[in-house]
């Protein structure tokens, strides 16, 4: 938890809960394939339709995922958990009732980290349930009738919930996507947030400092970081209005409109449903061994906190260099390559947060995507630390690669002449002649002016084309003034 | 007429069949003509006499290939409560009226794949919720031992169906005592087994944690012969079917009864049980001390507590079971309604019965906000002690005895539409469906009016053999289980 930053005199509360898609083939109780865009009600089975005598039967992938998800956070991983009816009329919800877990989830506690600039936060997670999606409603496609679609009927779905931990939209929209990137780089859920792969409610109430908490309102399916920070900004500043204005606020649910960039009230408390939730009789407790768990994490690729350890404990990184570099598995496995081929990690760390990310972002482009791999950065990175290139002109070389316009390269120094000056008489000539036409900065550095040293280095760099290696023109400048 | 086709048991058709004396063909038509003529007793919902004589044609060319399963050419008929892809699939209830499941329920898959020859289904209580019969939708069942009287329920059509002839054997449900008790008022005999043994799957669902499939026929040994068939795990579509294999268990009917340890509880013998009921079931407990067995008083302490607590347990589910019936899907939908709302409201009000939407008011309540722990937690927890109490009854006998219900099979309408009566008359069969045990009823004698008295046996989970075994060895040394009612 941050320390709170406080607006007009209010501290910010906010809650998460996310539902994500579990990526699994088939649905959460029947084999029904979970294909997302396929014509309506084709890829429901009996089970999905709630036809008479048709039965649950859980989808051990689904179960899995949400193992992966409880280890990858630290989480309990119940042995036994109970699936539970959550019941309400809806023409999407099949059985009348959402099959769901209440009074003992699958994934119990457990907690997110990541940075909030140079700030190291954590956000505890009550916990995550297994659950049902429902259908979707068509309301636009017909005149005077609202179709259904029940292909999304019993896609998989785990519900994370935390603990009111966050104080500021930022933080909150640092945790989603601290917490997307964790659930996609274990492989329980594709991300898509467009396809409504990651949807999250933002529970938000204010308070002054000390004071219990506010009334909170409940911001739903925010699909996008951009809305979701929007979002939490307009009701922040609403409540704060409200309370401001002398008015209480009335527990809800709202909806942002991207439009108006406002949210607005779609039920309050009162109208809430009693969902008179009991065990579900059809699905029996579900009952995780130890060796299932053992099993699963045995498969866990490497965690982002674990992977970025390691890069500060073997290749000597800043905690931030490997928070940064462990953003996803890929961008991870591009650091180690370019690393590893190099051996030169800070530079590689420099070179793929500075020129590889800036590219990336300009280009909007995934590090799978990128036209520049890890082997061939690794080869620039070397002859940057063998000499051969300055950064300077390391940079052309890899705007270069990046932009097709070669790949090897070696070659590609070769052809625009970008190579230091390394033989020896060539520099020395030009240092001497520098020395010579600037007696005058001569003089100043011999008075243990700085500036007027760098300036000579810069005149010799310039006579050089850029050719030389600012480092080694300094020495000669030093030695040649009797300095060293 | 002695020895006509529907006076044989399943055994004995099974028998003719393969020895070529009849053909499934021949058999399948007798009992198609057997229910025609009786149809005044309204024990079908669903015949279709091509798609029976289409079945029937498969199994005369199983029976030519010299395939000799036991069930092979016998005809059968489903209590309505199980879905079938080859008749409509109502549950007695207006609600699902003409409605054709795109599947068969397991059960009726594998007895049709022992090859038995299904003459249709079988009128019940709407949703199996019911005594007497008398809340099906479609019509009432009428008693052939008397028509004026009810057959019991909800698997009335079936037990019917049994005692006046109209099938050999027949499949039931039983979430409280709906094989049993039909069974002990039709004078047939009928097995529910331990929860989990038989699949659920396209049983249209009443209360998930009590309903179970089970046969009904005139003998324990037909019993046996279709049980076997039934039961199996089904892991792949009913998440409770238990991982128990599949059992012959004809193989244990024949076992000595010296020494058996029959337990009688005393609070099965309390007031309200009838003089005829009592003595009935005084004579046949004599007669198993006949057998060898030992009788041993017992007691059930809770079984009152049975009542109240089957009535929160069975409608909380029903309830929420129940909600998929919302006229968006399948079944009924109001033809005018305003909104939503509207269409739910008048789908609902048309579709179902009295007794459904009491039952579905009683769950809905007993689930909500505030009631769930004083009603449907307590329920819960006393249904675990009911258990408990058969557990500690079980180490001091083998099986339990006791009658089916405290009575004989009333008048229809005698009741006069008060449920409450209805619900005290299933005291004797709710505790065993609590604690999910096996159970049946075998004919032992008549009471008031010449009317049908069962026995129950209660035995402990997965001792349907153990039951069998006593209730075949009784019908070997009687012969109440082969009387027929007059004029059937």
């Amino acid at each position: 938890m941050s320390t709170p930053k406080l607006i007009h005199g209010y501290e910010v509360v906010i809650g998460f809960e996310t539902h994500t898609q579990l990526s699994t083939d088939s649905k959460i109780f029947s084999r029904a394939p979970t294909q997302f865009g396929a014509e309506p009600n084709t890829q429901a089975s009996p089970v999905d339709l709630a036809l008479p005598g048709t039965l649950p039967v859980m989808n051990r992938g689904a179960v899995e995922r949400a193992i992966r998800f409880g280890l990858a956070i630290g989480a309990h991983v119940a042995p036994r958990s109970i699936f539970a009816r959550k019941n309400y009329f809806y023409p999407d919800l099949p059985k009348g009732y959402q099959i769901s877990q209440y009074e003992i989830p699958v994934v119990q506690g457990g907690s997110v980290e990541f940075w909030l600039g140079d700030e190291k936060m954590s956000v505890r997670l009550v916990r995550a349930h297994l659950e049902e999606d429902a259908g979707k409603s068509l309301h636009e496609d017909f005149v005077g009738q609202s179709g259904i679609d029940l292909n999304r009927a019993g896609t998989p779905l785990l519900e994370i919930v935390t603990e009111p931990d966050m104080r500021s939209s930022d933080e909150a929209v640092a945790y989603a996507k601290e917490l997307h990137k964790i659930v996609t780089w274990i492989g329980i859920c594709d991300g898509n947030m467009q396809e409504g792969s990651f949807r999250c409610d933002a529970n938000v109430s204010v308070r002054k400092p000390g004071q219990p908490l506010g009334t909170r309102r409940e911001i739903k399916n925010l699909n996008s970081f951009k809305f979701m920070k929007e979002a939490i900004d307009f009701e922040v500043r609403w409540q704060i209005e409200q309370l401001e204005d002398g008015l209480a606020i009335e527990q809800a649910t709202v909806l942002f409109d991207p439009d108006t960039g406002e949210t607005r009230a779609m039920r309050t408390k009162e109208d809430a449903a009693d969902y008179r939730y009991f065990p579900d009789p059809d699905l029996p407790p579900l009952v995780i061994a130890a060796d299932w768990v053992e099993r699963v994490k045995g498969e866990m690729p490497e965690l982002p906190r674990v992977m970025a350890a390691r890069f500060v404990a073997d290749y000597g990184l800043p905690e931030y260099d490997a928070t940064t570099l462990t953003q996803s598995k890929a961008m991870g496995a591009y650091f180690e390559d370019a690393a590893k081929a190099s051996g030169q990690a800070k530079l590689a760390s420099n070179w793929i947060m500075g020129e590889v990310s800036r590219r990336l972002n300009a280009g909007d482009l995934s590090i799978e995507q990128a036209p520049v791999g890890a082997k061939t950065l690794a080869k620039l990175l070397q002859r940057i630390a063998d000499g051969t290139v300055s950064n300077n002109a390391a940079r052309q070389v890899f705007d270069a690669l990046w932009s097709g316009e070669g790949s090897d390269v070696d070659a590609v120094i070769e052809a625009r002449g970008l190579k230091q000056m390394n033989d020896s008489g060539a520099l020395e000539k030009i240092v001497d002649d520098v020395i010579a036409a600037n007696a005058a900065n001569v003089e100043q550095i011999r008075a243990g002016k700085d500036k007027a040293f760098n300036a000579l280095v810069g005149q010799a760099m310039k006579a050089s084309k850029g050719k030389a290696n600012p480092q080694q023109v300094g020495e000669l400048l030093k030695k040649k003034l009797g300095l060293s | 007429m002695s020895g006509e086709l529907h006076e044989l048991g399943v055994a004995a058709l099974a028998r003719k069949l393969r020895a070529k004396e009849i053909s499934a063909t021949e058999a399948a038509q007798h009992f198609v003509a057997r229910s025609r003529e009786h149809a005044t007793l309204g024990a079908f919902l669903a015949t279709n006499e091509q798609v029976t004589l289409a079945q029937a044609k498969e199994a005369d060319a199983r029976l030519a290939r010299g395939d000799t399963a036991p069930l092979l050419g016998v005809p059968v008929a489903h209590k309505d409560i199980f879905v079938t892809k080859d008749f409509a699939s109502t549950a007695g209830s207006k609600m699902l009226e003409g409605y054709v499941s795109p599947f068969d329920a397991t059960v009726v898959r594998k007895l049709a794949e022992a090859g038995m020859v299904t003459l249709g289904k079988l009128n019940c209580d709407e949703f199996a919720m019911g005594s007497s019969n008398e809340n099906s939708a479609y019509a009432p069942v009428r008693n052939p031992w008397d028509t004026s009287r009810i057959p019991g329920g909800s698997s009335g059509g079936s037990a019917v169906a049994v005692a006046a002839g109209l099938a050999p054997a027949v499949t039931g449900t039983d979430t409280g005592g709906s094989i049993r008790q039909p069974a002990s008022f039709c004078g047939v005999t009928g097995i529910k087994p331990t929860y989990g043994r038989a699949s659920r799957y396209g049983m249209i669902a009443f209360a998930s944690s009590l309903d179970q499939a089970g046969p009904m026929a005139r003998s324990a040994e037909d019993c046996a012969l279709l049980l076997s068939a039934m039961c199996g795990p089904d892991p792949d579509r009913d998440s409770t079917s238990l991982d128990v294999p599949a059992e012959d268990f004809t193989k244990s009917l024949d076992g000595s009864l010296e020494g058996l340890r029959i337990g009688v509880p005393k609070e099965f013998f309390a007031e309200g049980v009838t003089a005829d009921v009592r003595a009935a079931i005084d004579a046949a407990l004599r007669e198993y001390e006949k057998l060898g067995a030992k009788r041993v008083e017992i007691s059930l302490p809770r079984t009152e507590l049975a009542i109240p607590v089957y009535y929160i347990i069975a409608p909380a589910e029903a309830s929420s079971n129940l909600s998929r019936f919302d006229g968006v899907k399948f079944g009924h939908r109001a033809k005018q309604y305003t909104d939503l709302l509207d269409m739910y409201k008048k789908t609902r009000a048309e579709g179902f019965g009295d007794e459904v939407k009491r039952r579905i008011m009683i769950g809905t309540y007993v689930l909500s906000h505030g009631y769930y722990d004083a009603y449907y937690l307590q329920a819960q927890k006393v249904r675990r002690m009911i258990a408990d109490d058969f557990q500690a009854a079980f180490r001091q006998c083998d099986v339990i005895a006791g009658p089916v219900a405290p009575s004989v099979a009333w008048k229809l309408g005698g009741h006069g539409g008060d449920p409450l009566a209805d619900y005290l008359a299933d005291i004797f069969t709710l505790p065993g469906s609590l604690a999910g045990l096996p159970g049946m009823s075998i004919p032992v004698g008549f009471g008031e009016a010449g009317m049908p008295v069962g026995l129950q046996l209660l035995g402990n989970y997965f001792q349907e053999g153990k039951l069998l075994n006593a209730a075949h060895r009784f019908q070997q040394a009687t012969d109440f289980h082969l009387r027929r009612p007059e004029g059937f």
